[in-house]
């Protein structure tokens, strides 16, 4: 697939999900969903990282020797990602005690250290850049889509406005526990990864192995 | 990529740049946000104080409303205020790990589960025409997953409650998170926290709700349905910190000869 800049934005979102094909970032995607409103905040933070960490290691690309690339990537990713929690404490205080731990986590995020290594040591900058851009945006899609089940389910409400009135306020509705919990996420992720691959069948992998009948042939005695 | 980068020079020239612009970058921005971070905790553990106290009203700033609280360090052993320490910047929290400024607690005597009791506390006063109108304590104390950190606010006889308010905890959501529930925390004010006359603790969360026709219902307040464990923890914890470890000594001497 020849990479426009089109293509490279827009093609992680569906066609190449890096949480729903890749399966990489799955581990904050549990944590931070259980409402819309540090989905997305998490989604713009690991956004921003992963296409501004790409752009700066495709800049110095041919200067990386290989025995230390790696560590080169996670210095560079380390420091964007201490910047960014900086920032998020100065400006977005109350959100950034809900993602406490998460921000800093970012730098084990495997989408961000994955578009590195696959990407921006083989492209220019600003191809790196939107990269870096339509993964974060990818990943964005997934939290949001889970934080939106978890949030009306859970809490009956979305980005902290109420839409179903719960039980405990004299409403109607009974809040689904499990869903504030971080399994609930698997299955929401589980289900996100079959519409997608029901609407693109192309993503199914073939079968590593086919599973035998379990019966012998036996002679008869 | 040629081999060329892979000498020991360039490797180590490479990482020598990468280190310094890196660490110009890091410090940079924590010396750059530093002021706004510092704003946003004081921000932060004051609208805590206020929404305690029941003061938090909307249309004032939080620095207007907290104008009318004096922070004052208290002795827990004797009761007595102490001016050893500038209120504004005494941290309670750190006190409590370092060995000079608090005691270990026994299992028997640690009901709040907070292993380490600081000798000094920070009390916050609210004045209103010149009286004092409001006590607003700091409480904490094990739940079921986690320590819950609030504040409670009593009236000025010591004993009537004005309301109890946590700012942190881990507690399953749904179940114990409900302790957020405003519902819940409705049911604070108007209780007593002391037996009639004397300085014994009896306010305690029940099982079930509490029939406001029940001789010792000012004493009572509904447990958290399906957090058993967080109802318990937080009957210690509003317990051990108004009994005679926590602020007992403080509150019985203010009783007597006021503030």
């Amino acid at each position: 697939m020849a990479d426009t800049p089109k293509s490279v934005i827009v093609s992680p979102i569906f066609a190449n999900n890096p949480i729903a094909l890749q399966i990489l970032g799955i581990c904050s995607a549990l944590a931070v969903t259980s409402n819309l409103a540090t989905a997305m905040v998490m989604g713009v933070a690991v956004s921003l990282v992963t296409a501004f960490s790409s752009m700066f290691i495709s800049m110095i690309r041919n200067q990386i020797p290989n025995s230390i690339r790696i560590i080169v990537q996670m210095t560079i990713i380390a420091s964007l990602v201490i910047v960014v929690d900086q920032m998020l404490k100065a400006y977005a205080y109350e959100t950034s005690k809900q993602l406490s731990v998460f921000v800093g986590l970012i730098i084990t995020n495997c989408i961000v250290m994955g578009r590195a290594e696959a990407y921006a040591m083989k492209n220019g900058p600003v191809m790196s850049f939107l990269d870096g851009i339509g993964n974060g945006l990818g990943y964005t899609a997934v939290l949001f889509f889970v934080g939106f089940v978890r949030e009306l389910f859970g809490s009956g409400s979305l980005f902290g406005v109420q839409i179903l009135e719960k039980i405990n306020d004299g409403g109607w509705y009974m809040p689904n526990g499990m869903m504030l919990l971080p399994p609930s996420a698997f299955f929401i992720i589980a289900g996100f990864i079959w519409l997608i691959r029901t609407w693109q069948p192309k993503q199914n992998e073939a079968s590593e192995f086919k599973i035998a009948p379990n019966t012998q042939v036996k002679e008869a005695v | 990529m040629s081999s060329s980068n892979d000498s020991i020079k360039k490797t180590l020239t490479v990482a020598l740049m990468l280190c310094i612009v890196c660490s110009v970058i890091v410090s940079g921005a924590a010396v750059i946000f530093k002021a706004q971070q510092q704003e946003n905790k004081a921000l932060d553990r004051k609208t805590n104080i206020l929404a305690a106290a029941g003061l938090l009203v909307p249309g004032k700033t939080v620095d207007e409303l907290y104008a009318q609280i004096t922070p004052r360090v208290v002795n827990l052993n004797t009761g007595e205020y102490t001016d050893e320490f500038n209120p504004e910047t005494y941290d309670q929290l750190k006190a409590s790990k370092d060995p000079a400024l608090s005691k270990a607690l026994s299992n028997s005597e640690d009901v709040a589960g907070i292993k380490r009791r600081e000798q000094f506390a920070t009390v916050y006063l609210v004045e209103k025409d010149g009286e004092l109108s409001r006590i607003i304590l700091p409480v904490r104390g094990y739940g079921l997953w986690s320590t819950l950190h609030g504040f409670l606010a009593l009236e000025a006889d010591a004993n009537t409650v004005i309301g109890l308010g946590f700012y942190q905890h881990a507690e399953t959501p749904g179940l114990g998170g409900e302790v957020d529930n405003p519902k819940w925390k409705a049911l604070w004010p108007g209780k007593e926290i002391y037996q009639e006359g004397t300085m014994e603790p009896q306010i305690e969360l029940i099982k079930g709700s509490v029939d406001a026709g029940t001789p010792d219902a000012e004493h009572k307040i509904d447990g958290l349905s399906g957090a058993t464990l967080t109802s318990r923890g937080v009957t210690n914890l509003v317990q051990y910190w108004i009994g005679e470890e926590g602020f007992g000594p403080y509150l019985s001497k203010f009783r007597k000869e006021g503030v």
